[in-house]
């Protein structure tokens, strides 16, 4: 135990000041404001995977970890859609993912916003759009309200866009 | 790297009277491409099981353009390629019928086969003969039931159509009937921020009995999608087989098409080669080693290791251009040169994530919540492991120990003596112990190579080689050994890319392991293995 305190005080916070002119902690708090003033302090996200190749997925749990913090605006990741004020979707949608999507969209309650995230989302990316696997790009399966681009998008493009949700 | 050609195994198969002809358009000399008779199919497989070959994997392929017979057909061929720790890889070839495509089943002798078989019927419609499992893989029910994504006859360029009628099909499940028991379907879109995927358990109160993998929900025809591509748009497209492990599937298809060309990249390039797959491997290792922790409710952990992976990223972003080090490979070389300054910062932070690894290492190994959940939990055995080929850190927790950085010995690990751990009890515990060992192992790697980088180039050009050439590489990426087949066709595209991932070997080693724990340390042992759906799917 001590041991595990000694390395918790050892490493400190190192969690981005608010203040910083850092364009993470800038967006963060925007973002904080937006959240607040929209859903009550508590936006809740659930990811759907539609064919990624898991790189995005990288970088949401990044946006998850002790430098980004992403909680501390208010976001969280919930298990089911079913509470979830915005649905993350990742990858080209897949044949084979399609219904799921669909299904996991249609259990959401309003207000249904939807982010795509990464150049997958946006347009197949490497893929490509000319492909028997593949369904098309989110926008084609379900109504999108905004995309952030990137392969994949880093933790502070992930905050841009889901600031840019909310504004939209 | 030897050029030598491996002529063991067609030696070893002649005194079975199994006929084999070594075929000139294949690369390299030492990991050779036999031709055998159809007849043989099922014959060499059991041979090779006898010879303790491990099953690499079973893929099928039609001729090319350019290898059209004067009717205008495309032959149709099916490939099995095996390794020996000692004799290396070693493909064997064989010609289907075009009017009555079927093949033996080699599942008998190999059922990591079984599913890579399932594979060949769904996308190929070559019928296996003696399959112990008939069902579709990747082809889910509601695909229309002609439609066989690698035959050049189908239209790949449009999205496919459900087939109404075909889509209130159930997949069949392994029933059970006892009344004791019950099912938990679980999936595709799971809990957490992961990929998707079905699991299928049959649980008698809180232990598991059963647990059936369905996957397939990301197949994004990556295979179909690489035809046609010149090898650097190839090379973006192979990056991203699988996010995680980018780095090893650029490296595999960029050797199978250096291969193929012929050509030897620089050695300074080598040795960046290695530092990036090292770099993937720690992070990865780390940022999984947390997650495991974190199912086990040990916060501590994932907070430090995910803080150290970010560290990570921040640097290969500042050196490399990208925080997953993607497109840092290119073919011939590497996509960018370090300054010895950079040099210096890369082996600083080794050093240091190192020590903290080490540091957390025992505040884990001295904590009894976290042990108590991982010792003992999801074990594979060291008889399970071999008989499935169990690859990379699963294969090593479980007694099983193909590594090709030693087997295949490609640079730049030719140049190192490399220590592998050997875990026996191939359970959680062991699979993130050895996931420890090769963190340190991997940082001193890193650091030796960076002390005596050579100088020179980092790329050579690239020559493409003629129609009709094929190369074949096997890497040892962070989960194991990733297998690329690839052949060239006309205009120096890409006319064949097969690759396989390790999740498609490991997936099944995560169906043992699970039989017997408890329901709630099943994300415990599932993120001990980590396997890609991506990687799966294709």
């Amino acid at each position: 135990m001590l041991r595990i305190l000694h390395q918790i005080f050892k490493v400190g916070t190192i969690t981005e000041p608010l203040a910083a002119s850092n364009q993470f902690e800038l967006l963060g708090s925007q973002l904080n404001a937006a959240i607040k003033q929209q859903f009550q302090g508590s936006l809740a996200i659930r990811l759907v995977d539609a064919g990624s190749c898991n790189g995005c997925e990288l970088e949401i749990h990044a946006a998850n970890n002790a430098y980004y913090d992403i909680e501390r605006f208010g976001v969280h990741f919930t298990a089911s859609p079913r509470f979830a004020d915005m649905l993350l979707v990742t990858g080209p949608v897949s044949i084979n993912m399609k219904t799921a999507l669909e299904m996991t969209y249609d259990a959401m309650p309003a207000p249904k916003l939807v982010l795509g995230m990464g150049d997958c989302a946006a347009n197949c990316g490497v893929f490509g759009k000319d492909n028997y696997a593949i369904a098309g790009n989110v926008s084609d399966i379900i109504p999108v309200d905004s995309i952030v681009h990137g392969c994949p998008p880093t933790p502070t493009d992930l905050i841009q866009g889901i600031l840019a949700t909310l504004q939209s | 790297m030897t050029a030598l050609s491996n002529t063991w195994f067609a030696e070893r198969l002649g005194d079975h009277a199994i006929h084999s002809q070594y075929l000139e358009d294949h690369h390299p000399t030492h990991m050779p491409c036999l031709e055998i008779r159809r007849l043989d199919w099922a014959h060499a497989a059991e041979e090779a099981k006898r010879l303790d070959m491990r099953l690499v994997a079973v893929w099928a392929t039609e001729a090319g353009k350019h290898d059209v017979d004067a009717e205008g057909k495309r032959a149709l061929y099916t490939y099995m390629a095996f390794a020996h720790p000692e004799h290396r890889h070693a493909l064997l070839r064989t010609e289907l019928s075009a009017e009555n495509p079927e093949i033996h089943s080699i599942s008998n002798h190999y059922i990591s086969a079984s599913r890579m078989e399932r594979n060949i019927q769904d996308l190929f419609g070559i019928h296996v003969i003696d399959t112990p499992d008939n069902r579709q893989w990747l082809k889910h029910e509601h695909w229309p039931e002609d439609a066989y994504g690698l035959r050049h006859t189908f239209d790949s360029k449009t999205p496919l159509l459900s087939d109404p009628e075909r889509a209130a099909i159930d997949y069949e499940y392994v029933p059970c009937d006892s009344e004791c028991a019950y099912e938990i379907p679980v999936g595709p879109v799971h809990a957490g921020i992961i990929e998707p995927g079905h699991f299928r358990f049959i649980a008698v109160g809180e232990k598991i009995l059963n647990m059936e993998e369905r996957l397939g929900y990301v197949h994004k025809g990556i295979e179909r999608a690489m035809k046609g591509r010149t090898v650097s748009e190839g090379l973006k497209l192979a990056a991203r087989v699988s996010g995680d492990s980018t780095v090893g599937h650029a490296w595999a298809f960029a050797q199978a098409c250096e291969y193929a060309a012929n050509i030897q990249i620089p050695s300074r390039a080598s040795y960046l080669r290695g530092v990036l797959c090292e770099r993937e491997r720690i992070a990865n290792h780390i940022g999984d080693i947390g997650a495991i922790c974190n199912d086990a409710a040990f916060a501590f952990m994932h907070i430090q290791c995910s803080r150290l992976r970010e560290d990570m990223a921040r640097l290969n972003k500042g050196i490399f251009g990208h925080r997953l080090l993607m497109d840092s490979l290119i073919i011939g070389g590497v996509a960018h040169d370090i300054s010895p300054i950079m040099c210096q910062k890369i082996i600083q932070q080794t050093r240091d994530i190192a020590d903290e690894v080490e540091r957390l290492r025992d505040i884990y190994a001295d904590t009894p919540s976290i042990q108590q959940r991982v010792i003992g939990a999801g074990i594979v055995s060291i008889d399970d492991a071999k008989d499935i080929g169990l690859l990379g850190f699963a294969g090593r927790a479980s007694g099983h120990y193909p590594d090709e950085r030693i087997e295949e010995a490609y640079a730049p690990y030719d140049e190192l003596d490399i220590a592998i751990p050997e875990g026996k009890l191939g359970g959680v515990s062991t699979r993130v112990w050895v996931r420890f060992e090769e963190i340190a192992h991997a940082s001193r790697m890193i650091i030796a190579w960076l002390e005596n980088l050579p100088k020179g180039d980092i790329q050579t050009p690239w020559i493409a080689p003629e129609a009709g050439i094929s190369g074949f590489a096997s890497i040892e990426s962070w989960r194991g050994e990733i297998a690329v087949w690839a052949r060239f066709g006309a205009n120096e595209k890409i006319d064949r890319y097969f690759v396989r991932d390790p999740s498609a070997i490991n997936w099944l080693g995560l169906e043992l392991a699970v039989r017997t724990v408890p329901v709630p340390d099943f994300p415990l042992v599932n993120k001990s293995f980590n396997c890609s759906y991506s990687g799966n799917d294709l």
